[in-house]
């Protein structure tokens, strides 16, 4: 048996894409690897999920829900417990192996896949902190899940490098259940998390913010515990200033820097790759460059809102189902997105005119916070798009919507962020 | 004096300004007057963390103040909840403190506890 379109990843981006292309009449089938459905939003307690789409205010496992219901309702194939470990092309689409706690290893057999395999964190290997080696050095997420859902703290006293929104949340939740949370140390003279987290995570409990600081050290106890950390100041080019150091007795690090797409199964693939997303290469219909394999969410760049990754899987669970369906012309016509000055990506990186239906949702980062900008798009030396932009951070995602037929079948379409004075 | 707020009502982050006239401005939508208004007279914030279960399969659910809490209520509402224990299947929406320290807020599970 064939299936029509597998969803790897029961997240919020799997759910959605899964909902979206069974909707269409598609036979779909969802894999998960952890027991439950909902992914990541099963630990993030916190509020602030869900204005965009419901036009309300839901914690994370609520806005899971509303979808895990819209998921059952629709009466889709799905197992939990179940990892996928390798993906090759076939000829009638792809064949899967998926490893399940339940039933063992099998083989599957897809017309279409949809990636939603989320984003892992950078630990501290992928950063270099000299010292010691102790334990207590952890990653936000992973102190998260212990105490949101194991229900156990992983420490007393804690300092919490980097600022991203996980790190935020972290340390308001560990000061509320009892820890000392003495500060956040954040390498750049910007924090990387939404402003709200800044003003309701630290601001409300005064928990200091270190903006251009890191830590230069981790010092152990003789158990091989974490003791103590040395914070820092680093002048421009993020280089330690002598003489500014300060120490802190913690016996937790979290570490909150960064997140990287998960994209292990394209590992067997010939994929092409964007190294400034750390993800694979899409057009507007978040198929990547292996077609018939679609990725959305997290795993294809990291979203700072959930609902924005919920719509991106919903477009993409739509635009899987069209592959399966409908007979699709090859023109081979494909324009290349570049990003240009002052952005760090934009997705899709790639407009193919075989999907010349489907609407160009450009998403896009900012490299550093911009008061007033102008988002000018051209093609061949010609002006597509100008638009005032007010406020645009690094930490949130900016997007807007780009007309087809406004462009040119063939040159690059390049984007720039231009700062107004 | 002039006093400057970020909104935090939406993911925008509109960033309001209360000049000493009381004039607000910088906000984006009507919802930011409201804030600014609040965060100046009588701030809350919506209150989320979890409860124990007698289940050890599911050790914690977690939970939230249906409506915003004073903000000085915060630590004192931690400690009751922080008493709290689940003893039955309960669904997501469910109370289980009513009326939390007369807040009239209720603290209600944010999702299922079905064994």
């Amino acid at each position: 048996m064939t299936r029509d379109i597998i969803v790897v990843g029961g997240g919020a981006s799997g759910l959605a894409a899964a909902i979206a292309a069974k909707e269409e009449g598609r036979d779909v089938l969802l894999i998960e690897k952890e027991d439950t459905l909902g992914g990541i939003l099963n630990q993030c307690i916190h509020n602030g999920f869900g204005l965009d789409v419901f036009k309300e205010e839901y914690t994370g496992p609520e806005y899971a829900d509303k979808y895990i219901q819209r998921f059952y309702e629709n009466k889709i194939d799905h197992m939990t417990g179940a990892t996928v470990t390798s993906v090759e092309k076939t000829d009638v689409g792809f064949e899967i192996v998926v490893a399940s706690t339940k039933a063992g290893i099998y083989k599957m057999s897809t017309k279409a896949i949809v990636m939603s395999t989320g984003c892992y964190e950078r630990t501290r290997g992928s950063i270099i902190i000299p010292g010691d080696r102790p334990k207590g050095v952890i990653t936000a997420g992973s102190a998260q899940r212990y105490l949101n859902i194991n229900g156990y703290m992983v420490g007393k006293s804690v300092f919490i490098l980097g600022s991203g929104d996980i790190g935020l949340i972290m340390a308001r939740r560990m000061h509320l259940e009892g820890a000392n949370v003495l500060g956040v140390a954040e390498l750049m003279p910007y924090s990387n998390g939404l402003t709200r987290n800044i003003v309701q995570c630290l601001n409300d409990f005064d928990i200091p913010l270190f903006l251009s600081h890191t830590i230069t050290r981790v010092n152990a106890d003789k158990e091989g515990r974490l003791e103590s950390i040395v914070l820092q100041e680093v002048d421009e080019s993020f280089q330690p200033i002598e003489g500014t150091e300060k120490v802190f007795e913690v016996d937790t690090l979290l570490l909150s820097i960064g997140l990287i797409p998960d994209i292990t199964l394209f590992d067997s693939l010939e994929v092409e790759t964007d190294p400034k997303t750390r993800s694979v290469k899409v057009n507007q219909a978040y198929e990547t460059s292996v077609s018939g394999i679609f990725i959305c969410g997290n795993s294809l760049q990291v979203h700072d809102l959930v609902d924005n990754a919920s719509k991106e899987s919903e477009r993409a669970g739509k635009c899987a189902s069209d592959y399966v369906t409908e007979e699709r012309t090859k023109t081979n016509k494909t324009l290349h997105i570049i990003p240009g000055n002052n952005l760090l990506f934009v997705t899709p990186q790639k407009i193919s005119f075989d999907w010349e239906s489907k609407p160009i949702v450009l998403s896009f980062r900012s490299n550093k916070k911009v008061e007033k900008a102008l988002l000018i798009i051209t093609q061949n030396g010609k002006e597509i798009v100008r638009k005032k932009l007010f406020f645009v951070v690094p930490a949130e995602m900016e997007s807007l919507v780009l007309d087809i037929n406004s462009l040119d079948k063939t040159g690059d379409v390049r984007v720039d962020l231009e700062v107004v004075l | 004096m002039k006093k400057e707020f970020i909104c935090i009502v939406c993911p925008r982050g509109c960033h309001v300004t209360v000049d000493e006239q009381g004039v607000i401005t910088g906000n984006e939508c009507k919802r930011g007057i409201k804030y600014v208004e609040t965060e100046m007279n009588a701030p809350t914030r919506m209150l989320t963390t979890t409860v124990r279960t007698v289940y050890p399969e599911i050790p914690r659910v977690s939970v939230k103040t249906d409506q915003p809490i004073p903000k000085g209520l915060i630590y004192e509402a931690m400690d009751i909840i922080n008493q709290v224990v689940i003893d039955k299947p309960m669904k997501i929406g469910e109370i289980v403190v009513k009326n939390i320290l007369g807040t009239e807020s209720n603290i209600v599970l944010t999702k299922s506890c079905l064994k």
